[in-house]
């Protein structure tokens, strides 16, 4: 009885019980919304390893539902994301988003346990319609961002289905195991997933739609998208070499593009491509060691990156403003947010008894233990930049910076308890990083806390910190943005869109105008010969036609006397 | 510490008061000092070389943190454009 009720498809919980929010109201409406996850949340837990639900589809058999230790890690952590963003939107007005919000958390859960291709492929398009909706239903200026996510997704999920096709075909197995990217079929598959995990050159999709959602849209978009693919790489792409190189530039990319940055959101959107970087580096390099610390990075960045946004989300619900230049000195009347922010800061800076300390330092170490020295180097570097452009600035510009005048209070309950359950996990896994370490899909070797590595990791980002407020007058924000590979799309791209329709629409009217003036001409003739005023058509008068009836009996006469 | 009120008359946080200001330096200083220090005390263990110099930490991360953002500004020179870029 219980094992039946087990074996139900986590995902489809809250993909099917999102469709029941828009009939609820009130107290009912607020249970749905935490209980679907928790129900979720105990399916994931109790399911038990290897595949449980077999489907055959057009000669193929379907794996919709198998579990190991790195899908269970992934939809754990998602089903506890769907749960607190959905305490942080309780209040949140409009249904169509949390409705969204749950069919894409349920989705990515799908995802991540799909053991096929298809079965993937099905939850990776719902996440994708999922999330363009999340966006969607912020109104306003969210449409035309919403429209270009989902291009550009839509896009991402052309390369992944013309990859799986061409796997299926050359090998005949829908299975999802881990492949080199050595054919062009695969190297397709890379491709689709890199999209999704912000990778360049389309990363831009990421910082130009997530800061348009709502203020609490944001906290489930950042969760899912980027960390199923970093699944599916880990799943499907391990060791492959090319991710080093990728995910340090996606490392980079997000710390010079932050720190230009003015919007808050944006801040955090460039800051989940650093993060992601890190994670598709560790990929790269491939080892246990790596791959662990690519996994275990995803689950405490989820849950430190959605703090964040949290934190960002009530500044921006209880002020309205999203800008450095009109935020500064809220920790006045915001105590709580502005701490949670901290310590989501503190976290994403992987700083000791945090959890990021105890998750990103096993991609350093793996790329040690690989003697890969710059890459190593690279990745000191960048912590230190994640403490500069993330750790440090979010909360100086928005909390302290300066006195805005803005004395907003506290964001309600619900949202209030979201972030110290957040903040929370954020130092428990920190001080206490073994039940996290027993989730990893490998063994894990490995010390965070030793005395070396800690001053290491404090003198790091102390003079980090050191550096940021020397160099506080080249930080100043100013009202600008910074353009990025969108802007191929957004300017030069559309004027190439509208030029081609005009081309195609003269085109269209020159044939139109071409094929009417041959087919008038075949009208004209056919309607004056056939037309009413045709000699062959319209009806014949009465008088005509009894004319021509007695000449053609008198010619009948005629002849025949003759 | 004991007079909240600013010489303009406004009260604000301690916190932002310049005394406190010139105290978390001088304590951010003292911070600074010692977690280099602690190189003197702790043996690492160093897997390439340069990550064994003394307070390697402390000089990478500074060093790393002033280029990047020399870089961005360099970035921003030519990217940069104001916010308004997409609206029109």
């Amino acid at each position: 009885m219980t094992t039946s009720l087990t074996l139900l498809p986590p995902a489809l919980v809250l993909i099917l019980g999102a469709l029941f929010l828009p009939l609820l109201r009130g107290g009912i409406r607020s249970a749905a919304l935490l209980l679907l996850p928790l129900v979720t949340l105990w399916l994931v837990w109790s399911l038990p390893d290897g595949a449980t639900l077999r489907m055959s589809f057009l000669g193929y058999e379907l794996l919709p539902l198998k579990v190991d230790k790195l899908s269970r890690l992934f939809a754990l952590v998602f089903a506890i994301m769907a749960f607190a963003g959905a305490l942080f939107a309780l209040r949140q007005p409009r249904t169509v988003e949390l409705v969204a919000a749950f069919a894409y958390a349920g989705s990515a859960i799908g995802a991540v346990m799909a053991g096929d291709l298809i079965s993937l492929f099905v939850f990776w398009e719902i996440m994708a319609i999922g999330s363009t909706l999340v966006i969607l239903s912020a109104g306003g200026g969210a449409r035309r961002a919403a429209f270009r996510y989902a291009i550009m997704h839509f896009i991402g999920g052309v390369l992944l289905m013309a990859g799986i096709a061409g796997e299926i075909q050359a090998t005949g197995s829908v299975a999802f195991s881990a492949m080199d990217a050595s054919t062009p079929a695969r190297g397709l598959m890379l491709a689709g997933f890199l999209i999704n995990a912000g990778a360049p050159p389309l990363s831009a999709w990421l910082s130009d739609a997530y800061p348009e959602s709502s203020w609490s849209g944001m906290v489930f978009l950042s969760a899912f998208t980027t960390k199923t693919a970093v699944y599916t790489l880990i799943r499907g792409f391990p060791g492959t070499e090319i991710l080093i190189p990728v995910g340090l530039f996606m490392v980079f990319y997000g710390i010079i593009y932050a720190i230009l940055e003015n919007d808050m959101r944006r801040i955090l959107a460039y800051s989940i491509v650093n993060q992601v970087g890190f994670m598709v580096t560790g990929v790269g390099i491939g080892t246990e060691m790596a791959l662990n610390g690519a996994a275990a990075h995803a689950f405490t960045h989820i849950i430190y990156k959605a703090l964040l946004l949290m934190s960002a989300g009530s500044v921006l619900l209880m002020t309205g403003k999203r800008k450095c230049t009109d935020l500064g000195g809220l920790f006045r009347t915001m105590p709580l947010t502005c701490v949670s922010g901290i310590i989501g800061a503190l976290a994403i800076s992987s700083f000791p008894l945090t959890s990021g300390f105890v998750s990103k330092s096993m991609i350093a170490q793996g790329a040690a233990d690989q003697h890969l020295m710059l890459v190593w180097l690279a990745l000191a570097a960048a912590s230190a930049g994640v403490f500069l452009h993330a750790g440090i600035k979010f909360p100086w510009f928005v909390f302290f910076q300066k006195d805005s005048g803005l004395r907003p209070v506290e964001p309600p309950v619900n949202m209030r308890a979201a972030m110290v359950l957040l903040a929370a996990f954020c130092i428990g896994i920190g001080v206490a990083p073994g039940p996290l370490y027993a989730l990893l899909p490998y063994a894990v070797d490995y010390v965070p806390y030793t005395a070396a590595h800690v001053v290491f990791q404090l003198q790091l980002l102390l003079f980090s910190g050191l550096a940021f407020f020397l160099l506080l007058d080249l930080l100043k924000r100013t009202l600008t943005i910074t353009l990025d590979s969108d802007w191929l799309w957004r300017r030069p791209g559309a004027k190439l869109l509208r030029a081609f329709d005009q081309v195609s629409v003269s085109g269209w009217d020159a044939l139109v105008r071409a094929s009417m003036g041959g087919a008038g001409w075949l009208a004209r003739t056919l309607r004056s010969t056939h037309g009413p005023e045709g000699l062959l058509g319209g009806p014949w008068p009465t008088g005509t036609m009894a004319l021509w009836a007695t000449v053609m009996l008198g010619a009948y006469l005629i002849l025949s006397y003759v | 510490m004991s007079d909240p009120i600013k010489p303009d008359g406004d009260s604000d946080h301690w916190l932002v008061r310049p005394a406190t200001i010139r105290r978390l330096w001088i304590v951010s200083g003292v911070v600074l000092a010692v977690t280099v220090l602690l190189d003197l005390v702790v043996e690492h263990h160093p897997h390439f070389g340069i990550d064994g110099t003394f307070g390697f930490g402390a000089w990478f991360g500074f060093a790393a943190c002033v280029a990047m953002v020399l870089f961005a500004k360099l970035v921003g020179m030519v990217l940069k454009r104001p916010d308004t870029y997409y609206d029109n």
